[in-house]
Order: C-alpha cells, then sequence, then structure tokens
C-alpha cells in the first residue's frame, strides 16, 4: 500500500499540471484508459459495426432467397425509387417527426406552465400527466385503436361515426397527436426544471419593468427556456423518427400506407425477406437524421448562446 | 388548491398568477378547474377505457365504449391473459434482457464517463464524441441482425443484451460524464494521497457520488427496453424468448374473427404495473434526476 502511494505520488504531484518526461502522463495513470474500454468497444461492436456494414448491404441482393450475398450495386435504391416507397415514406416519416415534435412540445410546454407551481395540487396532476411515458407504446396504441376505431369509443361516446384512423391526409397527423400525448410528461418535466433554473430576481425585475405575463413570457422565460428546448425538441425529434410501435399499433402503416415510415416499411419488407432493400431503407433513415437532425442541435444550440 | 397561499410568496410564481387586473382570482380558480379537466380528458378518458374494458366479458368488450360493465369478470379476463398470453413466460423473458441490458448500461458507463470526463487528450475527446453518437443516430437495425447472425446470437437473449447495451449505452455515458465533470477532482485527490488505486477510487468515491443519475438512467432505459418491440422483434422474433410486448401484439394479433379487446387490455394493465410501480417508489428520484441531466 505504502509502496503505491509513493508510487503514484511521485509521478504525478496532485496540484501541479503537466507531465514528467518518460513516464505515463498523470491522467493515464490516475484513470486508465481501460475503464473506457469495454464500453467502447460493446458500442463499437453492436452500435458502429453494424451502421457500417449499413453502407455495403444495400447494394446487395441479400434476402432470403439468396443463399449467398452479391453486390448489385444501386439496384435495391431503384426498386424502392420507383414503386414510390422511398419518397413516400421520407415524407410520412419528417411530417410525423415534425407534428409529433410540435406536440409534444406543445403540450409538455403548456402543461409545465399550468402545473408550475410547486404545490402538492400540482405534483399529483404532474404525476398523473406523467402516467402514458410509463405505459409501452404499443400499449398506448392498443389504447387509442379502441378509442378511435370507427366502431370505438369516441365515436360511441359522441355518436358519430367518424372514421378516425381511415383518413389518407388527417390520420398520420393524429397519430403524431398520440405520439405527443405519449411523450408530453416527459417534455413538461424538462421545461419544470427549465422554469424552476430562471432566476426570481430576474422575473421581479420585469415586472418592476411593468411587463405583464405574456411579456414576462415572451421576453424572459421563454429565451431562458432554450436549453430544455434544445433537448426536448432533439429528443422528440430523433424518437419519433424512429418511430414504430405507435403507427403500428394504431394503423399499421395505413390507410393506403399513409402513415408507412420508415420503420414499418422496413418491417415489413424485412418480413417478406427482402434483407437488402430493408438494409437500403435503413441507410436512408441514417442519412436523413444525419442530414436534418445535427444541423437543427447545432442550430438550437447556437441559439442558446445568442438568446 | 390546499397549499396555494404557503407557496405564493416565491417570485418565479407572481409572474402567471397575475393576468391584469380582474386575473389573478380568475386564475386562481380557473387553473385548477382547467387541470382537472385536462386530466380527466386526457388521462382519464383512456385510463377508464382500459379497465373497465378489462373487466368486461367479449361480447361487451367488442366494440369498445366508456360504459361501465353490465356483468363484471375482471378475474377470467386477467386469468385468460396471463394463461393465453404466456405472460409469466413473458415476464421473466422481459426480465432476463432488460435487467442484464441495464446493469451493463450502468456499469460500462459509469467507467468510460470517468474516463471520459476526468482526461482531456484529443484521442479521447474523440472516443468521447463517438460513443455519445447513439445520442443521434438510428441504431441500423437491419444489419445488426445481418451481424448477429454470424456471430451466432440471433434469436438469443445474449445477442438483445449486447444490442439493447450498445443502443443505450450512448445516452448513460453521456449523462454520467457531465455529471462527474460537476464532481470535484479532491475528491479523488484526497484518496491518491491516501493511497487508493484507480479501482478503487471508482468503486468507493465515483460510483457511490454518481447514485442520482444512475437512478435515472435506470428508469430511462429500463422504460425503452421494457415496452421496446421494434428491436425485439428482429432479435429476438417470436419464439421462446418473446418478451411481454411481443406477447401482447401476438394477443392482439390473434383477434382475427373478434376483437378480443377484453384481453388485450387487461394485458395492458399487468404489463404495466411493473413500471407504475417502479415510479411510484422512487417518483423523486426520478423527476430530479431527469431534470437535472437534461438541462446542463
Amino acid at each position: 500500500m505504502a509502496d503505491t502511494a509513493i508510487r503514484t505520488r511521485g509521478a504525478a504531484p496532485p496540484t501541479r499540471g503537466g507531465k514528467k518526461p518518460g513516464r505515463l502522463p498523470r491522467a493515464a495513470v490516475h484513470h486508465p484508459w481501460w475503464f473506457a474500454l469495454p464500453a467502447v468497444a460493446v458500442f463499437a461492436a453492436f452500435f458502429l459495426v453494424p451502421n457500417l456494414l449499413n453502407f455495403y448491404y444495400p447494394f446487395t441482393n441479400w434476402s432470403s432467397y439468396h443463399p449467398d450475398v452479391a453486390f448489385t450495386g444501386l439496384d435495391n435504391f431503384r426498386t424502392i425509387a420507383d414503386d414510390g416507397s422511398l419518397l413516400r415514406s421520407i415524407r410520412t416519416t419528417l411530417l410525423y417527426a415534425a407534428l409529433a415534435a410540435l406536440f409534444q412540445n406543445g403540450f409538455g410546454l403548456g402543461l409545465a406552465l399550468l402545473l408550475e407551481e410547486d404545490s402538492r395540487f400540482n405534483r399529483f396532476f404532474r404525476a398523473v400527466f406523467f402516467l402514458p411515458v410509463l405505459i409501452s407504446a404499443l400499449a398506448v396504441g392498443y389504447v387509442f385503436q379502441a378509442l378511435l376505431d370507427q366502431d370505438g369509443a369516441v365515436n360511441a361516446a359522441l355518436g358519430t361515426d367518424i372514421p378516425w384512423l381511415g383518413s389518407t391526409t388527417w390520420t398520420v397527423v393524429l397519430v403524431s397527436v398520440i405520439h405527443g400525448w405519449k411523450w408530453m410528461g416527459l417534455a413538461m418535466l424538462i421545461y419544470l426544471a427549465g422554469l424552476k433554473g430562471i432566476p426570481g430576481d430576474m422575473l421581479e425585475a420585469a415586472k418592476v419593468d411593468g411587463a405583464g405575463p405574456w411579456r414576462t413570457f415572451r421576453s424572459v422565460r421563454w429565451p431562458m427556456l432554450a436549453p430544455a428546448l434544445t433537448f426536448n425538441v432533439t429528443t422528440a425529434l430523433i424518437g419519433s423518427m424512429n418511430t414504430f410501435d405507435i403507427v403500428q399499433a394504431t394503423t399499421g402503416g395505413g390507410p393506403a400506407a399513409s402513415t408507412e415510415v420508415f420503420n414499418i416499411y422496413m418491417f415489413r419488407i424485412f418480413g417478406q425477406g427482402l434483407y437488402a432493400q430493408a438494409s437500403a431503407m435503413s441507410l436512408v433513415l441514417f442519412l436523413i437524421v444525419v442530414v436534418i437532425a445535427i444541423p437543427l442541435v447545432v442550430g438550437l444550440r447556437r441559439r442558446e448562446q445568442t438568446l | 388548491m390546499t397549499s396555494t397561499p404557503g407557496t405564493l410568496p416565491r417570485p418565479g410564481t407572481a409572474g402567471i398568477s397575475g393576468t391584469g387586473a380582474a386575473g389573478p382570482r380568475l386564475w386562481r380558480y380557473g387553473r385548477p378547474a382547467l387541470v382537472v379537466l385536462l386530466a380527466a380528458l386526457a388521462i382519464g378518458v383512456p385510463l377508464w377505457l382500459v379497465l373497465v374494458t378489462s373487466a368486461k366479458p367479449q361480447g361487451e368488450a367488442v366494440r369498445p365504449n366508456l360504459d361501465p360493465p353490465r356483468h363484471w369478470q375482471p378475474a377470467d379476463n386477467y386469468a385468460d391473459a396471463v394463461g393465453q398470453g404466456e405472460m409469466l413466460r413473458g415476464f421473466v423473458n422481459s426480465l432476463l434482457v432488460v435487467v442484464p441490458s441495464v446493469a451493463l448500461v450502468l456499469i460500462l458507463g459509469a467507467g468510460a464517463a470517468w474516463v471520459f470526463a476526468r482526461r482531456s487528450s484529443k484521442l479521447v475527446s474523440a472516443a468521447y464524441a463517438l460513443t455519445i453518437s447513439g445520442l443521434l443516430l438510428p441504431p441500423a437495425v437491419i444489419t445488426i441482425v445481418m451481424e448477429l447472425r454470424q456471430l451466432g446470437l440471433a434469436g438469443t437473449r445474449p445477442g438483445m443484451i449486447a444490442v439493447y447495451t450498445g443502443m443505450y449505452l450512448s445516452t448513460s455515458v453521456f449523462f454520467m460524464t457531465g455529471f462527474i465533470r460537476t464532481i470535484p477532482t479532491e475528491l479523488e485527490e484526497a484518496a491518491r494521497i491516501d493511497g487508493a488505486g484507480p479501482t478503487r477510487i471508482f468503486l468507493r468515491i465515483i460510483l457511490p457520488l454518481l447514485r442520482p443519475v444512475i437512478a435515472t438512467a435506470t428508469i430511462m432505459v429500463m422504460l425503452y427496453a421494457w415496452s421496446d418491440i421494434f428491436y425485439a422483434f428482429f432479435v429476438l422474433g417470436g419464439g421462446d424468448g418473446a418478451t411481454l410486448p411481443i406477447n401482447l401484439y401476438q394477443v392482439a394479433g390473434a383477434q382475427l374473427y373478434l376483437n378480443n379487446w377484453h384481453l388485450i387490455f387487461a394485458y395492458v394493465v399487468v404489463m404495466s404495473l411493473p413500471m407504475v410501480a417502479v415510479f411510484l417508489v422512487a417518483q423523486r428520484k426520478i423527476v430530479s434526476g431527469i431534470t437535472s441531466g437534461a438541462v446542463k
């Protein structure tokens, strides 16, 4: 023990910076890299490698019908472009993601403002609105199918006969509302934390200056909520681009494929044994996320700095 | 409603409670009324539908509605859901994948986060950036299957655990690194002077201090993995290893001739109970953990 202590101290005086020549740097002794190795290895093997493979298999004929995999160039992309599924999936997914992010943040921010004060009443209702987050998205989908089916509970209660889940235009909007409903509790918590982080004297100052509640919100609270907004919009967009369960359980991609987002398509095509074609769609999703999400996150971060 | 007067003096609340001259009173009574109304419509109605339908006989549940059951048979439905849905097997299967995944995500994540937070070389920064890239990038689910087949892990629990661990490591590394950066290094230095090596410092100082983030990460990863069906479909499939959500999907898929909402919702209730229970027990920790990590 004593030996270790001396050696460690000798190698790196704890209060001074800089390395001693000919020795391991202080950081390497105190925080050895092998602590990070298992995580990096697992992540590389089961997240990065599949994503790299995903740049090769879309260009092959990998499927359940061929015993071996051969390079076929852009065939798969040509197929999905020609049958219209490529553009449709892109359009549907982007629309769904934008709407879901909008609803999730709108509901979440509204609830946070309603339940901001730290009273027992509010704490109880925060937990109530958090309930959907705890329920699996598949179950949420079934609940809303039972509600919105033409033979379902909403039509029964209203005495109407509206095919809520049968519109090729509006059903995708409705399903994204369900997505927003499922995750609004999480957004609410994060906005609540953002609201709590606003210094009291700042609001006091705004009040002294004669700012009403709307003005205070727009000029003080909203800018101060920027970090919470960044986090919420990012997670909502990423989450909804990867959506599957809610759509599968409510519409299964229908009607007429009008809610067929990327993951629904991949699931369907993979089930038909057309692995490479599914992989091509998966690559498109990857590229879309990179092209859209990353500039968005950077932009939102920059917005935080300037506000 | 009950404790409003006691908490009013906080300056932060003054802004919203005043809406002009006639506003405050309207807001004071209107707000709780609005909250209750919203909760009843947005949460109460779906919850009620689930609970009453799960207690109805099939004949009443075929066309789901909000009427209370004329004939109560919750016990039969829940027994059927447990039996036909292979719920016990699904429950054990879910536990056998989710618990090891969560444990690995936490342990591996904490070790990596410690290094990433404390070292600042270019290589370490690059490794950190790479490891948290999973926060944004989507998992390549199709080629994951390809890879697992070649490794002989397709359709197995270790394969599923590896996939979940890879998917959620980014989240835990991100949150934990942020947290460790706020822990003063003096604590470690003092222990080092007392002769503690890195392993000892990690186990005795860093891990205990990480408890709040660990609580949050546990909940979030558990929540995602417990309800996941998409990746479970691809990796595990519907065989013997099927988890609870896959079983639920199969129960719902079995309604070929007649809707079986009564069974679906009995299943939904039982499947959701563990997560609701965990939330109720650890509510305060979860809430503070989620909120403190996110807005940094």
